[in-house]
């Protein structure tokens, strides 16, 4: 006798092999914020890479001058939602990074509304994060975490911070906001990393 | 002097965590105020929920649920006071 079925297990035959363990596909985009929405004019938004050497900064213009890609990628919240097939325009890490010397291996993320979260920058880094500015054809709306939101896709959701203001190169990888309070630090869905 | 380990915690901090939290007066790291934690704003969301200060908006407190456990962060609270009864 199974006391495990189909439906209860999640690992149904019929199962999307693009979903991650433990989570549920979604059509609507749950918002998911720690705090008041921050209101931020791009006249006033700046970007800023901090190094042990100094600091790279552009200003709205500047970001939007920038090299931009489209990205259709699936994304996935540790709240057990997922959207497959999601898409945004942005700037790769990649290109954000072409011109800063680190010898830093980690990086915080900050967010305005004072939001953080961690990073290795060799996950942010040959296409595999951006600093995203449209959704869906869209630019970004604040509850989404316009103007600018990082865009890390492989990781749980919750480091892909909303309204990005700035990445700070760390020796070590020091947690952000939810990994203090309990989330994982690293935040891989498909091995599951949700809580320390 | 000499310390002891921290099974010594279980008295003092049974009583200090079967008060109502909401009349519960806190001080926060941010701007100092101290008020009761009924006042704070509280942003619920499913990732955890954030507790403000109400007068500053610096992160007083956090939870995160999950299936099996809990953590309860106090990291913009400097100290807690509870109204004891007279003995």
């Amino acid at each position: 006798m199974s006391f495990i079925t189909r439906g209860f297990s999640g690992r149904s035959r019929d199962r999307d092999e693009r979903l991650p363990p433990g989570q549920t596909l979604v059509s609507d985009f749950p918002v998911l914020s720690a705090g008041p929405t921050p209101d931020i004019d791009t006249a006033e938004w700046e970007f800023t890479i901090r190094t042990e050497s100094g600091e790279h900064r552009w200003n709205w213009d500047e970001f939007m001058a920038l090299d931009i890609d489209d990205v259709s990628t699936d994304i996935h919240c540790v709240t057990h939602w997922s959207k497959l097939g999601t898409s945004w325009r942005g700037v790769s890490l990649d290109t954000l990074f072409a011109d800063v010397e680190t010898e830093q291996e980690y990086v915080m993320a900050h967010s305005y509304g004072g939001y953080t979260t961690n990073v290795p920058l060799d996950e942010l880094l040959d296409g595999k994060a951006w600093v995203a500015f449209e959704f869906d054809g869209e630019p970004l709306d604040p509850e989404h975490g316009g103007p600018a939101r990082l865009l890390v896709p492989h990781l749980y959701f919750w480091k892909s911070a909303k309204w990005v203001r700035g990445l700070e190169m760390m020796d070590q990888d020091d947690p952000g906001f939810w990994e203090q309070n309990g989330y994982h630090l690293h935040g891989d869905p498909w091995k599951e990393e949700r809580y320390w | 002097m000499e310390h002891v380990d921290g099974n010594w915690l279980a008295g003092p901090l049974a009583e200090f965590f079967s008060f109502d939290v909401t009349m519960a007066t806190a001080r926060c790291s941010g701007c100092g105020t101290v008020a009761e934690l009924a006042r704070a704003m509280v942003y619920r969301s499913g990732a955890g929920t954030v507790v403000r200060c109400g007068s500053c908006g610096h992160v007083l407190a956090t939870l995160v649920e999950s299936e099996d456990r809990a953590w309860i962060g106090f990291s913009g609270v400097s100290a807690i006071e509870v109204r004891r009864e007279p003995a």
